[in-house]
C-alpha cells in the first residue's frame, strides 16, 4: 500500500508524460503480482469497488472529530478524501499488500464497511489513507488517463500498445496471465468471447496542394461527420462499444448497444438523432462521460452508429483484406443492421479533386467537418500511417481576439507566460472572454508574448496576470476553432471547440478585433 | 484580573498596550514598537523606537538598512521597565532571533507568541513554555489536518530525488529569512556537502546566519555564466517568486522544489506547480500548537494570524477560555 500511495502522490506532482510514464513502468517493475495488477487495474479505472460512498466516510470522521473542526478544515483542504486522510488521527504506518486491501475491500458489503473501513485507516499513515481512500471511493484523479496507464505497461513489457489493447477488455484484475507474458514466463493470452478492441486506423490531414500529386481513382471518398470514433463489437453473447482510445463506453449508449445484434467489429462515427437529422456535437457531448442516461434522454438524442469500416464480421478477421473488399462486406453486413440505430456511410462520387473541393466547400449537412479519402487497396492497420487515409476538413474558424490574461506554464516553461485567455468586445464596450489556448508558436515567438505580457500587466491573481487590453493598445490573436457550442459555463455564452492561436497580429489595433455578436451567428441553430 | 484593565487591545496599526504605550508588530509607523521577530509582516520599516532581540535588529539593519527606526534597543531574557510594565524577551524556536514577549502589567502576565515552533531547529534557539494568565497564539497551521513531518524525512526525499535526477536542477522555493538557512543546515546535517548554489536575494542574510555560527557549508552565487548544463544535478535555492522570472530559465529543465508547511495539501502543490513538496515548516502544526496552549496554562488563549476560528473552537471544546483577535496584515503565505 505504500508503494502504491507513493506512486499515486508522485504522479500527482509530475506534469511531464514522459516522467509519468517512467513512475508507472517502474513501479509495475518493482513491484510482485498480484498487486501491480490491482494497482495497474485502479489506474486505469478498472477497479470496481462499491461499498464505500462519501457519506460512509463523512460519517466515520463525524464519530472521530469534532464537526465544526472538520468543516473548517474541508473548507481549507477542499478534497473529502484529502481532509479525512490528514485529519485521521493515527500514524501506524503500517504496510499492506495492496492485494489485501483490495480483498477486503471487495468483500465489504453495506453492513461491514464502515468497521472494515475504520480498521483500515487506523493502520496507515496519511499517504496510505489518501490512496486507500481514493481506491475505495474509485477515481484516483491522479492525472493519468487509462491509455497513457496502458501504455506504461507496454513500454513494462516492451511490447506494442496496440498488442495491450486488443487484449485489455478479455482480461480482469489482478491481469496475473498478462503479467507472465510480459514477464516473458507465458503465452500472449488468447482473446476469445470477451469483444476485444482492436487498435484503429487513423488518418493524416492533407491539403490541396498535396492532393494534386495524388491520382483521384486510387480514392474512395467520403463524408467526415462530426461525431466520435467508436468501435462496436458484438461476439459471442458480448457487446462492447469501444472509444477510439479503446474506453468501453457501453454504458453511455445502452440504445445502441441494445442494437448491436450481430456478430462482427464495426467502425464507425456515432452520432446523436435530433429533431431534424443529426444533431451537433454539444448534443453527443451530454451523453459522453456518463455511467447511466435518462429516459429523456434516450428519448430526445437517441444514438446511432455511421457505420464505415467492417473488421471482424461471422468470426472472420477482415483487417488484411483492401478497404475495396472490406467496404463490400460492409455494405452487405449493413444490409441486416437495425436501420433505426445503424446505416452505411455513403461513398461521395467524384472523378478528380476539384469535385471534392467544391463539396468540402459545400456539404450537405451542417454535421458534416470535411470529407475522408481511403485508398481503394489500404489494408486495415493500427495506427496512424501517413498515405492509406487522409482527412480533408474544411477551414477552420477564425477570428480575431484581444489577450487579456496570460498564464505561466508548468515545468520547462514555468518562467513563461503561455497560456492565453482571450476575449472578444461585447455589445457594452467591454471585452467579453471567449476561450483559452496554449502556446503553439516558436521559442522567439513566446519570449516576444513573455515580454509583452510582462511590460503590459495591469494586475496579477497568482500565477496569472492580466494584460493592458483597450482599444487602442492590447495584442491580437487571430485564434482559429472547429466550432462554437453555447454554453452557460462562460459568461460569454459560447464555447469554442479546439482553439488554437493561429497567428500573431502585432499589427493589428485592439479595437479591430472581432465582437461578441459576430461570434454568435457562428452558434449552431 | 477583571478588575484590571485590559493589558493589550487590537488597534489598527497592531496590538497595543496601554500602560506600556508600546506595540507589538506593529503593521503601520508607530512611536514605540516591540518586535517579535525579522520576517516582513512583522517587522517593518518607519517606527520610531524599536525593541527586539539584538539578532532581530541585525537582521532589519540588513533588510532595510541601518537606518530603520530612530532609536533601537536591543533587549534579551532580562527584564526591561516601559510605562507601567515590564517586559522581557524569550526565545520562540521560530527563526533566528525570534522571541516571545512577555509583558507583566499589574499583575498580569501576557505571552505574545508571535510566530513560533516547537521542534528543535538548530539555526535558532528552541522554543521556551512561560506559563502567563494570557498566551497569544499564532495559527497559521491552525487546522487539525497540519501534521508536519520530521524535517529529515523531507530532506531524505530531497536528497534521493538528486541522486535520482542528475541531468536536472533541484529549484528550491525558499523565503530568505529562516527557511533558507533551515533548508540549507538540514542539507548539511544529512550529510550533503556539495557547494549550495543561491539566488542574489538569500546572500545577506545566509551570510549573516554564518556569522553568527550557524554553519551552512560552501554556498555560491546561482549566477555564473557558463554552460546550462553546469548547474544539472545541483541543488539551488531561490525565493519562490523567483521562478516565475527569467532568473529561472538558466537551469537545465529545473525541478521545481518548494520547502513550506503548506505542502502538506496537495492542492497547494498543485497551484503552485511544485514537482517536488517539502513539508518543512518554521511554524507549529496542530498537535504543537494545542500541546502549546496545554503547557502554558493561561487563564485565556487569544489567536491571531491564521486559522483563528478552527483553534477557538478547539479551546471551547477543552473548555479553555479563548477569543480571535482578527488582527489585519500578517500574510498567510509568509512562511
Amino acid at each position: 500500500m505504500k508503494s502504491f500511495a507513493r506512486l499515486l502522490d508522485a504522479l500527482i506532482v509530475t506534469p511531464s508524460r514522459n516522467c509519468k510514464l517512467r513512475l508507472v513502468r517502474d513501479w509495475l517493475a518493482a513491484t510482485p503480482d498480484p498487486d501491480r495488477g490491482y494497482g495497474l487495474a485502479a489506474l486505469t479505472g478498472d477497479l470496481d469497488l462499491k461499498a464505500v460512498k462519501p457519506a460512509l466516510l463523512r460519517a466515520l470522521v463525524a464519530e472521530r472529530v469534532d464537526a465544526e473542526l472538520f468543516r473548517l478544515s474541508y473548507d481549507y483542504v477542499g478534497d473529502l478524501a484529502e481532509t479525512i486522510a490528514l485529519i485521521w488521527e493515527g500514524d501506524k504506518a503500517q504496510d499492506m499488500p495492496l492485494s489485501q486491501v483490495v480483498g477486503v475491500l471487495s468483500t465489504a458489503g453495506k453492513v461491514d464497511a464502515p468497521a472494515i473501513m475504520t480498521d483500515l485507516l487506523d493502520r496507515f499513515d496519511a499517504a496510505s489513507r489518501y490512496a486507500l481512500i481514493k481506491l475505495a471511493t474509485g477515481g484516483l484523479r491522479a492525472g493519468l488517463s487509462a491509455r497513457l496507464a496502458r501504455t506504461a505497461l507496454a513500454d513494462f513489457g516492451q511490447v506494442q500498445l496496440a498488442e495491450i489493447e486488443e487484449l485489455w477488455h478479455g482480461l480482469t484484475p489482478p491481469y496475473l496471465s498478462l503479467f507472465a507474458w510480459l514477464d516473458g514466463l507465458g503465452p500472449k493470452p488468447v482473446g476469445a468471447g470477451f469483444a476485444p478492441f482492436r487498435p484503429v486506423m487513423l488518418s493524416t490531414p492533407v491539403t490541396e496542394d498535396e492532393l494534386a500529386a495524388l491520382e483521384p481513382a486510387d480514392f474512395a471518398a467520403e463524408w467526415k461527420w462530426d461525431g466520435i470514433r467508436v468501435q462496436a463489437v458484438s461476439e459471442a453473447g458480448t457487446r462492447r462499444l469501444y472509444s477510439r482510445t479503446g474506453d468501453d463506453i457501453s454504458g453511455a449508449f445502452p440504445d445502441l448497444v441494445a442494437a448491436m445484434d450481430f456478430e462482427g467489429a464495426l467502425d464507425g462515427e456515432l452520432l446523436v438523432r435530433g429533431a431534424d437529422g443529426v444533431a451537433p456535437f454539444a448534443t453527443l457531448q451530454q451523453r459522453l462521460n456518463r455511467k447511466t442516461v435518462s429516459k429523456a434522454m434516450l428519448r430526445d438524442t437517441p444514438a446511432m452508429m455511421r457505420v464505415y469500416d467492417l473488421l471482424v464480421w461471422q468470426g472472420d478477421d477482415l483487417r488484411a483484406l483492401s478497404f475495396a473488399d472490406r467496404r463490400s462486406r460492409l455494405e452487405d453486413a449493413a444490409r441486416g443492421l437495425d436501420p433505426a440505430r445503424f446505416d452505411l456511410s455513403p461513398l461521395v462520387d467524384f472523378a478528380d479533386w476539384a469535385t471534392i473541393a467544391a463539396h468540402r466547400a459545400a456539404p450537405p449537412d451542417p454535421v458534416i467537418e470535411g470529407l475522408m479519402l481511403k485508398r481503394w487497396d489500404s489494408v486495415y492497420i493500427a495506427g496512424r500511417p501517413r498515405g492509406p487515409w487522409f482527412k480533408w476538413k474544411r477551414d477552420p474558424f477564425v477570428i480575431d481576439a484581444v489577450l487579456m490574461y496570460a498564464q505561466r506554464g508548468h515545468g520547462k516553461r514555468s518562467s513563461f507566460y503561455s497560456d492565453y485567455t482571450f476575449g472578444v468586445w461585447a455589445e457594452d464596450g467591454s471585452l467579453a472572454p471567449v476561450g483559452k489556448a496554449y502556446f503553439s508558436f516558436t521559442d522567439d515567438e513566446l519570449k516576444q508574448i513573455d515580454r509583452y505580457v510582462r511590460d503590459n500587466t495591469t494586475d496579477r491573481f497568482g500565477p496569472v496576470r492580466a494584460v493592458r487590453a483597450d482599444p487602442d493598445h492590447g495584442l491580437v490573436f487571430e485564434v482559429a476553432f472547429e466550432g462554437l457550442n453555447p454554453s452557460t459555463r462562460h459568461k460569454s455564452g459560447v464555447a469554442m471547440r479546439f482553439p488554437r492561436i493561429s497567428r500573431l497580429r502585432w499589427d493589428k489595433p485592439p479595437a479591430e478585433a472581432d465582437t461578441l455578436a459576430s461570434l454568435r451567428l457562428l452558434l449552431p441553430e | 484580573m477583571c478588575a484590571n484593565p485590559v493589558p493589550l487591545l487590537p488597534r489598527p496599526e497592531g496590538l497595543y498596550c496601554p500602560a506600556g504605550d508600546f506595540y507589538v508588530d506593529p503593521v503601520r509607523p508607530v512611536a514605540r514598537a516591540l518586535i517579535t521577530h525579522g520576517h516582513g509582516d512583522h517587522a517593518r520599516a518607519g517606527n520610531n523606537a524599536v525593541l527586539a532581540t539584538r539578532q532581530t535588529l541585525d537582521i532589519m539593519a540588513i533588510r532595510y538598512g541601518a537606518d530603520f527606526a530612530k532609536t533601537q534597543q536591543a533587549v534579551g531574557t532580562e527584564w526591561v521597565a516601559i510605562g507601567d510594565t515590564r517586559v522581557r524577551f524569550v526565545p520562540a524556536g521560530h527563526i533566528l532571533g525570534s522571541a516571545q514577549i512577555v509583558i507583566e502589567t499589574q499583575g498580569t502576565r501576557v505571552v505574545a507568541g508571535g510566530d513560533f515552533k516547537r521542534g528543535s531547529d538548530p539555526t535558532c534557539a528552541d522554543f521556551e513554555v512561560v506559563p502567563c494568565d494570557i498566551f497569544i497564539s499564532e495559527a497559521t497551521f491552525g487546522l487539525p489536518v497540519f501534521r508536519h513531518p520530521d524535517p529529515a524525512t523531507e530532506i531524505a526525499r530531497l536528497i534521493a530525488s538528486v541522486a535520482a535526477n542528475p541531468e536536472r536542477t533541484h529549484l528550491i522555493g525558499a523565503y530568505a529569512l529562516g527557511k533558507a538557512q533551515r533548508v540549507i543546515r538540514l542539507l548539511r546535517d544529512a550529510g550533503y556537502g556539495a557547494p549550495i548554489h543561491l539566488h542574489g536575494a538569500l546572500i545577506p542574510l545566509c551570510d549573516y546566519y554564518a556569522a553568527q555560527g550557524i554553519a551552512l557549508g560552501e554556498l555560491v552565487p546561482a549566477t555564473h555564466a557558463g554552460p546550462k548544463a553546469g548547474f544539472a544535478g545541483q541543488i539551488v535555492l531561490g525565493p519562490p517568486a523567483t521562478f516565475g522570472t527569467p532568473w529561472a530559465r538558466r537551469f537545465p529543465d529545473p525541478l521545481i522544489c518548494f520547502a513550506s508547511g503548506w505542502m502538506a495539501v496537495r492542492q497547494r502543490i498543485r497551484q503552485r506547480g511544485v514537482e517536488l513538496p517539502l513539508v518543512i515548516s518554521d511554524h507549529c502544526d496542530w498537535p504543537e500548537l494545542t500541546q502549546t496552549i496545554a503547557d502554558v496554562q493561561a487563564a485565556e488563549i487569544w489567536v491571531t494570524h491564521g486559522r483563528e476560528e478552527a483553534l477557538v473552537r478547539w479551546c471551547e471544546l477543552q473548555g479553555q477560555k479563548a477569543r480571535p483577535l482578527h488582527l489585519v496584515g500578517y500574510e498567510d503565505e509568509a512562511e
